[in-house]
């Protein structure tokens, strides 16, 4: 049976769901290997808290991964790839997770396809393109199929097998340490889901004028997370780690309220695949109602308090 | 100091995009300067201006490299006019359908051969939108790499550059020796609109435009392929109601519809 390995991915130090759903998507294609890149001593501790269908852990322990960045995890994962030969190797699709597989593609001379939302038995891979109107079935040609997945694209099995632990030590080669990290500053966590990770994502833009109070209380009613537009976020509003779109995160919750926001299509592009949309705007033109699966033309201060105050009394 | 700029010309981002043979269709769409680079010129800009600015005779120049058809010559001549010294273009038929592995290898190839000290790119073209291609740049030339910089200060008699990375993981302080490769995000500055004495002066400018036998490197076959592309069915027309009074209750109806609470 082959072998794929896929990227451990953590957030803040902490595992994400979509570990999970990597490693799901991996065990249709082999066995796994999760490979876990942590900073000496966090190793087995991060092993532990992996779920899904993994076979076999690799921990690698360095103080690079800290101190230099993208290369240097880049780097140790490429030289354990030409060492083990997997089939592929899926990471997560973020920042990061993308740099990472294009270094490594460089590395091993290998094919990327980045934004998978879904990846076959025989590597056939998914991707939503222009907006999400169009679906493209690709499949690398050389080398590693070096692959990374769109958190929230598929259903994570989160059944736990005993996976074997292995530390492999790794020198990370000089040309990737040329940047250094002097410091970090993870972003501030509030009480609320992670965006990425949410099922419903509950969005503010200029129309809130710089009050997100009732945005954020119908996100808490419904358990969400709460997005904003550049607007917002330029303005200061609200913090730019919550802005969605091109230059934002991209999200693909269950359901997806935009409130105040126009729909440029800079904002769509990262939230057109949710499955719901609902739409609350004062302007009937808005383009953005032409993506609403429910769209209310009206002042979000008059509607979003009477909705959480009719989901409040429904679960009551 | 030595700055390159990577710019790609990209369909406008409105234009209705297809995929003909697998590929995107490039030729009947409008034609822009990818947004997004605009910001990584900008910047190159501000920071030869912080420094002495970029005349012809002075120490201080901005080169924008592309890869792409004839045709993306426009969106150089673009960047000339808001203020870059000049330009190279690779272009050359073995180069269409090029994937990211591709791309990144001729203009690393370019790069090398320019004495460079700072490479800056946007942090994604709006067509291809896979935020791979600094990365893969600084790991082929072994340059540090400095991406998704949300501010750059660039200190050129220690040939030295910080930036603060800003990406969904937090913020992070980072800094190398010259030469770099940064992209720059959105957030960074304000791009200058062209002025009439810029778009004049840039008439005047060079776009050296040159094939791969002119650079002395050679085409790589893309390493993925499409096996098929096909349209998704266009969203269900919605709902849409004006507020009367009663849209809330109308809209936790149709949550409840929908299993959504
Ligand atoms: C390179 C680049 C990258 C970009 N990246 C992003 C990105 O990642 N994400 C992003 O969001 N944008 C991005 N943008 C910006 C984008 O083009 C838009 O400018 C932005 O999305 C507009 O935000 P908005 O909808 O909140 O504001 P506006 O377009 O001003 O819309 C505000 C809306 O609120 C409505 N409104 C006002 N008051 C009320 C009220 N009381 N009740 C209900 N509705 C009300 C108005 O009718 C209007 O439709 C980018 C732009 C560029 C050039
Ligand atoms: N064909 C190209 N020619 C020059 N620069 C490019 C090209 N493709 C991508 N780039 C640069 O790489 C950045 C990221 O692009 P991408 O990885 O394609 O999302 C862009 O913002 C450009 O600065």
């Amino acid at each position: 049976m082959s072998n794929v390995f896929i990227l451990a991915d953590f957030m803040g130090g902490v595992v994400t769901k979509t570990t999970s759903e990597l490693a799901t998507l991996a065990a249709r294609i082999g066995g796994v290997t999760a490979v876990v890149l942590a900073e000496n001593g966090r190793g087995s501790a991060l092993a532990s808290s992996l779920v899904g269908p993994i076979s076999n852990i690799i921990i690698v322990e360095n103080e690079g991964f800290n101190k230099h960045g993208v290369a240097a995890s880049a780097d140790a994962l490429a030289q354990l790839i030409n060492e083990r030969k997997p089939s592929a190797l899926l990471v997560a699709s973020h920042a990061f997770g993308k740099e990472l597989a294009g270094r490594v593609a460089v590395q091993i001379e290998s094919g990327l396809i980045t934004d998978a939302v879904d990846v076959g038995a025989d590597l056939t891979v998914t991707q939503l393109v222009f907006g999400g109107s169009t679906t493209v079935r690709s499949k690398v040609s050389h080398g590693c199929a070096i692959i990374t997945l769109r958190p929230k694209s598929i259903e994570a099995n989160t059944h736990c097998a005993t996976p074997t632990l292995e530390n492999v030590s790794i020198t990370i080669s000089e040309s990737a340490k040329k940047a250094i990290v002097n410091s970090t500053e993870p972003p501030v966590k509030g009480g609320r889901p992670d965006l990425t990770e949410a099922d419903i994502v509950v969005s503010g833009g200029r129309g809130t004028n710089g009050d997100f109070s009732a945005v954020e209380a119908f996100a808490d009613a419904l358990g969400g997370a709460v997005g904003a537009s550049r607007a917002a976020t330029d303005a200061g509003w609200y913090p730019h780690s919550h802005q969605v779109g091109q230059t934002g995160r991209t999200v693909s919750p269950q359901l997806y309220v935009a409130c105040g926001i126009s729909g440029a299509i800079q904002h769509r592009a990262g939230m057109q695949t949710s499955k719901t949309i609902v739409v609350i705007n004062k302007d009937t033109e808005a383009p953005i109602f032409e993506i609403a699966d429910f769209g209310v033309v009206g002042d979000l201060f008059a509607v979003l308090p009477k909705a959480t105050e009719g989901i409040t009394a429904r679960k009551s | 100091m030595k700055i390159a700029v990577c710019v790609k010309q990209v369909p406008d981002s409105w234009a209705e995009k297809k995929m003909v043979n697998g590929r995107l269709d490039r030729v009947n769409v409008d034609a822009v300067l990818n947004d997004l680079d605009e910001y990584a010129i900008e910047e190159a800009l501000q920071i030869v201006e912080a420094h002495g600015g970029n005349r012809e005779d002075g120490p201080h120049r901005v080169t924008l490299i592309s890869m792409g058809p004839e045709r993306a010559s426009e969106a150089l001549r673009k960047g000339l006019s808001m203020g870059a010294n000049d330009a190279v273009l690779i272009t050359d038929p073995a180069l269409a359908g090029s994937d990211a592995l591709a791309t990144s290898k001729i203009l690393a190839h370019v790069i090398s051969q320019g004495g460079f000290d700072l490479v800056i790119c946007g942090t994604e073209s709006t067509d291809a939108r896979m935020s791979v291609i600094p990365a893969m740049i600084a790991a082929r030339l072994g340059w540090a790499q400095l991406t998704f910089a949300g501010s750059v200060e660039v200190d050129p008699s220690a040939a030295k550059v910080s930036i603060t990375r800003v990406t969904e993981a937090g913020v992070d302080a980072m800094s190398a020796n010259f030469p770099a490769v940064i992209s720059v995000v959105e957030k960074i500055n304000e791009p200058r609109y062209p002025s009439f004495k810029g778009i004049m002066a840039a008439k005047k400018k060079t776009i050296a435009t040159k094939d791969l036998a002119t650079i002395g490197a050679s085409a790589q076959s893309a390493w993925s392929v499409v096996v098929d592309a096909t349209p998704r069915p266009a969203r269900a027309l919605g709902v849409k109601i004006v507020d009367d009074g009663s849209a809330a209750e109308k809209l936790v109806n149709f949550l409840v519809e929908r299993k959504l609470i």
